[in-house]
């Protein structure tokens, strides 16, 4: 409601081309982000967020600043997050969101390019010995409200002819909970957050993922419509992150390539001046980015790769030299 | 000008007139403005998506649903699914609020003290925290659906909740339900016009009272004339779960306990303060007429209490309502939950928002207009 009335009395024209100008007087970026999805974006034993989502909050925070340190993060369930980027309480909406048509066009919101390349499974208790998706007609499914996962189901089930019985609730938590007590058969949502979840379960090994994939879900950072200079910052950011794995650059060796003469890595660096200027940042804000953060790859294999819980191969996630779809237009 | 300035009346009525335009002024404002921003940001706006696909499921529904039919429907199960929790909600809630507020004024010192404890310990704790306990109670304590206990021939419990069977013929069956409740009210309507009959003229028909069971035959014919259909539909555990028969879910049933306890606190003690606001002299010359407790409590100490209690209770009747939108949180698709989806699905939040004020005005408004009706019904005409 709250939201709503900021709508409301909001005068018209605040979004436009202010977004960057309003980050840097308030000295901070405000970052969407979930309630709590290990690997993506998640409070640890500290209570500092950390994940993949949390690390393009920051590398956005080094762009701009120079420094990580400096986002806010906004912790939004599903059902408030579109309100809370429209009605500017968020700069970003990093949390890993799925692209869609009637999202992109009809929300007042921009989808950048994906952060990560997902689709929705199913997973299932080990004894009930379910080995297919195929095999779940009639069965109870527990999925979160508001999320595109309550669509794709109902599409999957309609189109293999099954009985679907949903049970749908607002907060994660309480999904995973009905679905462990043994309230639903089976719990959808997206391959790694699937993954996620059962790396937190007492006994992860007594359930398993189902192989079927039933949807693309592209995971993309979203900005407000209407301020097109912020949407190219955000959107070359996450291009910044896979040019320099595609450059060989990460945040150990990159200072090494200080006399490099290749010239893409002279203009990604910023020592050839232009990738700055041209988005009213500083020069060198993709070396920052590097040098304080790391590459995709990097920020990858530490939130969700084989270096995290979660042990999720990069697959689609690959850059296109390795067979992925990871590919950044040219840094000129 | 400043002639008319200076009447009273007329300043009255100018001070009123700019009052109200200056309110509808800023709607109007508010209103405008959200148009233009919501248009400057490319939401789109309007109740055209009523039309489209809604394309997911819903868990459960009095009427016949599917993902592909439109949002419209879904929403209209949405409202049924609020209204099926909060009618059998609030009768639940105030008979067992009269009950429990009668025990408190109850001589027997153990009922009394129960029922103390009951109100005391139910009124105090959240009502979120209660639905969370019972949805956890029952989906925890009860055993997974292989292993469902058979409480009665056919009739199974476990954490997908209580399957019973059902007649396969479901509208003939509801008809006759609906007949007989109707023959239920005209039998206690015969009841006291016999009542009335004797007082006045002192004559004891023995027909009369014969005949007044006649009215139960309604529900049997209607029954026997929409084709007498014995067929009944049995659960029987099929692959993930039971199929046929109906199933009372845990999402249904937690929420439906939580709102009537809860409620019922507060009933109670509505009960106890119109009862105790009755003079003692009330019961006093009833006792000293000779009626008995019962009947004192019926024919003088109720009716009289009535129109102290009835219009707290209408407050009662409408937070159940209200309250039946916590559902979200238990996973129960009322009209909160399932106006929720639609708005993450469209992006229309400020349509979805003023549809869920709207539905809950109009389901306010219409109980207080019967509330009030029935209070004017039976208050006590004063002299």
């Amino acid at each position: 409601m709250k939201k709503l009335l900021i709508l409301a009395l909001l005068s018209t024209s605040i979004f436009a081309g202010k977004t960057l100008d309003a980050i840097k007087k308030r000295g901070s970026l405000k970052c969407g982000v979930s309630t709590g999805l290990p690997g993506f974006s998640y409070p640890d034993s500290k209570g500092n967020w950390v994940g993949i989502d949390v690390d393009f909050c920051k590398a956005l925070s080094i762009a701009i600043f120079g420094n990580g340190s400096r986002v806010k993060y906004v912790s939004l369930n599903a059902q408030q997050r579109f309100t809370a980027l429209q009605s500017g309480e968020i700069d970003v909406l990093s949390r890993n969101t799925t692209n869609t048509l009637s999202r992109d066009t009809s929300t007042g919101l921009n989808f950048t390019t994906p952060l990560y390349y997902d689709g929705q499974a199913f997973m299932v208790r080990k004894k009930s010995g379910i080995t297919s998706a195929k095999q779940l007609n009639g069965a109870s499914v527990c999925t979160q409200q508001g999320t595109t996962t309550e669509l794709n189901m109902s599409d999957y089930f309609r189109a293999n002819r099954m009985k679907l019985r949903p049970v749908v609730f607002e907060s994660n938590d309480e999904v995973v909970q009905s679905f462990v007590k043994g309230r639903c058969d089976a719990f959808t949502t997206d391959a790694s957050g699937l993954a996620a979840e059962r790396s937190k379960f007492k006994k992860p090994e007594d359930f398993v993922i189902l192989p079927e994939i039933i949807s693309k879900e592209p995971l993309a950072p979203a900005v407000r419509q209407g301020d097109d200079e912020w949407f190219d910052i955000v959107k070359w950011t996450m291009f910044a992150l896979i040019q320099a794995e595609e450059l060989g650059l990460n945040s150990k060796n990159v200072d090494t390539f200080k006399k490099s003469k290749d010239p893409r890595i002279k203009r990604f660096l910023g020592r050839t001046p232009g990738v700055g200027k041209s988005i009213n940042l500083d020069e060198k804000w993709a070396y920052n980015v590097v040098k304080k953060l790391g590459n995709y790859g990097e920020i990858y294999e530490a939130n969700i790769g084989m270096n995290s819980p979660l042990k999720l191969k990069r697959g689609l996630n690959s850059l296109w030299t390795n067979g992925g779809l990871m590919y950044s237009p040219p840094f000129r | 000008m400043l002639k008319n300035f200076r009447d009273e009346k007329k300043r009255a009525l100018l001070i009123q007139v700019l009052g109200l335009f200056s309110v509808f002024a800023f709607i109007g404002y508010l209103f405008h403005n959200t148009q233009m921003n919501l248009a400057k940001l490319n939401i789109a706006t309007g109740f055209g998506f009523f039309e489209l696909e809604a394309g997911f499921d819903i868990g459960e529904s009095l009427i016949e649903y599917w993902s592909d039919d439109t949002y419209l429907k879904a929403l209209g199960v949405g409202i049924l699914n609020t209204l099926k929790v909060a009618i059998i909600g609030n009768i639940l809630a105030v008979v067992l609020g009269v009950l429990i507020g009668l025990g408190h004024l109850s001589d027997n010192w153990m009922l009394k003290k129960i029922c103390r404890v009951y109100i005391e310990t139910v009124r105090n704790i959240p009502l979120l925290l209660q639905l969370f306990l019972w949805y956890a109670l029952l989906t925890e304590g009860l055993p997974a659906v292989k292993e469902a206990i058979e409480i009665l021939p056919s009739v199974f419990l476990s954490n997908r909740g209580l399957n019973i069977p059902s007649p396969v013929d479901i509208t003939s069956f509801s008809v006759s339900l609906i007949v007989l409740i109707f023959s239920v009210i005209g039998y206690f309507l015969l009841d006291s016009k016999r009542d009335q009959l004797v007082n006045e003229t002192g004559v004891e028909s023995p027909l009369w009272e014969k005949l007044n069971f006649l009215v139960f035959l309604l529900p049997i014919i209607t029954w026997a004339l929409m084709g007498a259909s014995t067929e009944f539909s049995v659960p029987k555990l099929q692959g993930f779960n039971f199929t046929g028969g109906y199933n009372l879910t845990p999402e249904f049933a937690a929420l439906l306990f939580g709102l009537v306890i809860y409620t019922a606190a507060f009933n109670a003690e509505i009960t106890r303060a119109g009862i105790q606001s009755i003079p003692k002299g009330q019961w006093e010359a009833s006792h000293s007429l000779g009626l008995s407790k019962v009947d004192t409590i019926k024919r003088i100490i109720l009716p009289q209490s009535l129109r102290v209690i009835v219009p707290p209770l209408t407050s009662q009747v409408l937070n159940l309502t209200k309250n039946s939108s916590l559902a979200v949180a238990i996973g129960f698709p009322d009209f909160v939950a399932i106006t929720n989806t639609t708005m993450n699905q469209t992006g229309q939040a400020v349509e979805c928002v003023f549809l869920i004020m709207i539905v809950y005005l109009t389901f306010s408004l219409l109980t207080s207009l019967f509330m009030n009706w029935f209070n004017k019904r039976f208050a006590i005409v004063e002299r």
